[in-house]
């Protein structure tokens, strides 16, 4: 029951890496907000990682409780779990031996294996995990964008008894006109 | 009971098979005697189908007969419904009589369940649920063919489509998973019981909305198919089934949100989305529904999108029936599988006929969904609903591929890995809050064009507001609770909330600024006061404003999110008069004991909450014994303000002094996450509200001369 002493964990897991890079707009103002969020990722990447309560949080919500309850090790609230407090205790064990993030992930994986972890690593095949989403969505902009391409060079559609479309400084006036009046 | 009961479901299935087939023949043979009238969409004169030659055979009769064919065919479809209610009807009746002599009542009751749960049982297990899903699909058959004559030749396709999805969930009915399966040997005295965490109130209609919205989707789809199969002119499919979709969406949105609130209130771990394959299930069908609802907008308005449109409305079809697949076939291990079996082949053909079935008929006609404009702006309407729709369907497929990817490593790999929270936290936060983004956007942008002059005029304040929001949340004082004193540098889930928060003010601003203009021109011509302005604006476009008021509620939902950053929890053995302090609030234990009933035994501990010095109330986290099914579960005591929740867990007792372990959390803003989804079901249904007539108003100056009209770009 040692654990049973107050623990207190810190809600979702921590990223290091830049996401919001292509918000920057032009000229000097993207240089510096590209700098601005590259010192900010770094600012994250280093925050935090010293102390061993937070480093306990972090990596104890990385990893899976193995009893079969599918939730994150430090959510895990069977009492009397078979696997949860044994986990919990060798990974304060490890956090201050001092051991690094991967060698505590990589003992934890060689006693209990791979799914162990929460999510995908880094590396060989479950690369693809992040990679996919992110490969779908520059795939789903360039089609889009094929897409655009192909409507705007459509011939505009003609209008039936042979009049003419309205086009240019014209049109604007009457879509401005329209809107005034119907645009609620 | 139980063999009128299984006599139901065959002749349901007779029915349903008559409904299909009478229908094909009745569609093909009206099509061969007078496409023209076909493609109209009108039915046929009887004059006409006594014209028809007599060749004498089997082939002319049907001609001839083919109108009262297809009568027949839609009576069989209703009469469907009635043998399947039947059918419902009995198990539920079994039920309540506790008719152990039935395998399905024996393993999901008991004697001394209550009479609730016993209505329940209905859809507590696999037999019974999948009669339950086959129930709802005939009663929205039964409404479909009731409304026919809205558009008898398209009704009559869509009655096809929905009756040969009926026949499917029939054949599993009376072959693979029969609800009235008899037990071998002698009767037991006394059931299983039901899953304890089933037994909690909102199981009674968390399932039922959740099913009418899976099942729902089956009439958009249906719809869909049939007019891309009898090449449908015009959009008129569309003006038909937006209230069968919008309504079916709302009806699925509840189901999640009642799905999240049972976890969060019975699991015991303090959340409610643990990203689990069941949860994901019923989220991908919600948001491929979602991009749908707002790029068929597109096809209405400008005939835009029509491919699009039919892939989407099957998808979400698809990913209805894959979600069933994924939870009843074993193939993705998961908590919440409470039925798993063999079926899973069942529904793996079926998805794979479906699919055929659907690509065959799109590649056969998909020359006539060509777009009918083209695209005059990227600053426009259409390109924000483009976006919106990638960017949902990224998410759909975020879901999809983090569900699967287990399961692909296996193969690759030759081993599992788990694909939990931070997975999705990492990929799919980003792409919400690009969402996020484009929900503040795309309001203030006109079909068509939009003037960047315009879009900057618009979008000024409610970006000033975020940005003031983000700098007053970074500044205040932590001691302020949930998202105040945030410092998004000192970790990325704050940088995420603060940018979820931020993101919610300025869609709230703009959605707000829309209201406001529409109002005060409405104010400008009546002379009214501005809210009666904006409720009458409401009126006249329910479906555009009752759409805002949706936007709003998801905000607020989002907003309930991001206090998750904030979670808090201890545990603690404690005694009488022990204290455990968490935020602001102090637990001290009063008393603790236990206590009997026919049905369960309970452990409880009687808590004071204080707040500071002040005693605030008192919380009794219950743990339960189920008698019948031998199984433990916790009913956390869930103390809800709009700030925080103050959630305790009775975990059990340490055996050797009797104390209770209990653990605490704290759980900043999930209030707003409920409140949410009310002001989202509020804005469905008021966009499901019909449109007032607006006045018309054309001064004679500015009349235009009929060679110089032009269509115009409104608002939607």
């Amino acid at each position: 029951m040692s654990n049973f002493s107050h623990r207190i964990t810190g809600g979702t897991d921590k990223m290091g890496a830049p996401f919001i890079a292509g918000f920057a707009r032009s000229g000097d103002f993207r240089r510096k907000a590209v700098q601005t969020i590259l010192l900010a990722a770094a600012i994250f990447a280093v925050l935090g990682t010293g102390d061993p309560a937070t480093r306990f949080q972090e990596i104890g919500h990385q990893m899976m409780c193995i009893c079969g309850c599918n939730q994150i090790l430090l959510e895990c609230n069977h009492v009397g779990c078979p696997a949860s407090d044994g986990m919990r205790n060798e990974l304060m064990a490890a956090v201050d031996r001092g051991d690094s993030n991967s060698l505590v992930e990589q003992s934890f994986v060689q006693k209990y294996g791979p799914t162990v972890l929460a999510a995908p690593t880094n590396k060989g095949f479950d690369r693809a995990a992040y990679i996919m989403p992110f490969a779908a969505l520059f795939l789903g902009f360039g089609l889009i964008g094929l897409v655009i391409r192909s409507w705007k060079n459509r011939p505009a559609p003609a209008i039936a008894g042979g009049l003419a479309p309205v086009a240019g400084a014209e049109l604007e006036r009457f879509r401005d006109q329209a809107r005034k009046e119907t645009d609620l | 009971m139980a063999e009128i009961g299984s006599f139901a479901l065959l002749l349901a299935l007779a029915l349903s098979v008559y409904s299909f087939a009478a229908g094909i023949i009745a569609l093909v043979f009206q099509r061969k005697q007078n496409p023209q009238l076909a493609l109209a969409g009108g039915s046929i004169p009887r004059r006409t189908a006594d014209s028809v030659s007599d060749e004498g055979s089997l082939t002319a009769t049907l001609r001839r007969n083919s109108e009262r064919i297809g009568e027949t065919a839609r009576r069989a479809g209703i009469a469907t419904f009635i043998a399947v209610l039947l059918a419902s009807v009995i198990l539920v009746i079994c039920a309540f009589h506790d008719d152990f002599s039935i395998a399905y009542i024996f393993h999901h009751s008991n004697r001394d369940l209550p009479g609730p749960y016993k209505f329940a049982v209905l859809w507590s297990g696999q037999e019974g649920s999948l009669l339950f899903w086959s129930l709802l699909l005939a009663a929205y058959g039964f409404v479909l063919r009731v409304r026919y004559k809205t558009d008898a030749r398209l009704f009559a396709y869509a009655s096809v489509i929905v009756a040969s999805v009926q026949i499917f969930f029939l054949l599993l009915l009376n072959f693979a998973a029969h609800p009235f399966a008899i037990m071998q040997g002698s009767i037991p005295a006394d059931g299983s019981g039901l899953n304890p965490l089933l037994q909690y109130p909102e199981m009674v209609i968390h399932p039922p909305m959740l099913y009418l919205g899976y099942v729902g989707f089956t009439v958009p789809f249906a719809f869909a198919m049939g007019a891309l199969i009898m090449k449908y002119p015009g959009e008129k499919w569309i003006h038909i089934t937006r209230r069968w979709t919008m309504v079916t969406w709302a009806f699925l949105t509840c189901g999640i949100f009642l799905g999240a609130h049972w976890a969060y209130s019975v699991l015991g771990w303090g959340g409610y989305w643990g990203w689990d394959p069941v949860e994901n299930a019923s989220l991908m069908p919600w948001l491929a529904g979602t991009a749908f609802l707002h790029s068929v907008m597109m096809q209405e308005k400008r005939g835009m999108l029509k491919m699009w449109n039919m892939w989407l409305v099957f998808a979400t079809f698809w990913l209805a029936i894959l979600g069933t697949f994924l939870t009843r076939s074993g193939i993705i291990s998961s908590v919440h599988a409470f039925a798993q079996s063999s079926i899973g082949d069942w529904f793996a053909w079926f998805l794979l006929i479906t699919l055929v079935a659907f690509a065959f008929f799109f590649f056969k006609n998909k020359s006539h969904l060509r777009s009918e404009h083209k695209l005059e702006s990227l600053v426009s309407r259409e390109s924000s609903f483009l976006f919106n729709n990638l960017l949902f369907i990224l998410l759909t497929f975020t879901v999809l591929w983090g569900t699967w990817f287990p399961k692909i490593s296996e193969l690759v790999q030759g081993n599992k890995v788990t694909v939990s929270a931070p997975f999705y936290n990492r990929v799919a936060i980003p792409v919400a809050l690009l969402l996020l983004i484009l929900t503040a956007i795309g309001p203030l942008l006109a079909w068509r064009k939009t003037s960047l002059e315009s879009l900057k005029r618009n979008f000024m304040w409610p970006t000033i507001g975020a940005i003031v929001t983000a700098i007053f949340l970074m500044a205040t004082p932590q001691s302020w609770g949930s998202v105040f004193g945030l410092k998004p540098w000192k970790d990325i889930a704050y940088f995420y909330s603060l940018m979820a928060v931020s993101l919610s003010v300025l869609v709230t601003l703009t959605v707000a600024s829309e209201f406001w203009r529409g109002g005060r021109v409405i104010s400008r011509h009546t002379g009214q006061g501005m809210f009666a302005s904006m409720v009458q604006l409401t009126h006249r476009n329910t479906r555009r404003y009752g759409g805002y008021i949706v936007h709003f509620g998801v905000v607020v939902v989002i907003i309930g999110l991001a206090g998750a950053a904030f979670n808090q929890d201890k545990e603690k053995e404690m005694g009488y008069g022990d204290k455990l302090a968490i935020g602001p609030y102090t637990l001290v234990c009063r008393s603790y004991t236990q206590d009997d009933s026919p049905n369960y035994e309970s452990e409880w501990a009687m808590l004071d909450v204080y707040k500071g010095d002040k005693q605030i109330g008192t919380m009794t986290p219950v743990r339960r014994f189920y008698h019948a099914s031998q199984q433990t579960s916790t009913m956390p005591d869930i103390r809800s303000t709009l700030n925080d929740d103050l959630y305790v867990v009775f975990e059990g007792v340490n055996q050797d002094n009797g104390h209770p372990i209990l653990r605490a959390h704290l759980n900043p803003l999930v209030m707003w996450i409920w409140m949410g989804v009310w002001i989202m079901l509020i804005g469905t249904v008021l966009a499901l509200v019909p449109n007032a007539p607006a006045p018309v108003r054309v001064p004679a100056q500015a009349r235009l001369e009929p060679a110089h009209a032009a269509p115009v770009a409104t608002g939607d």
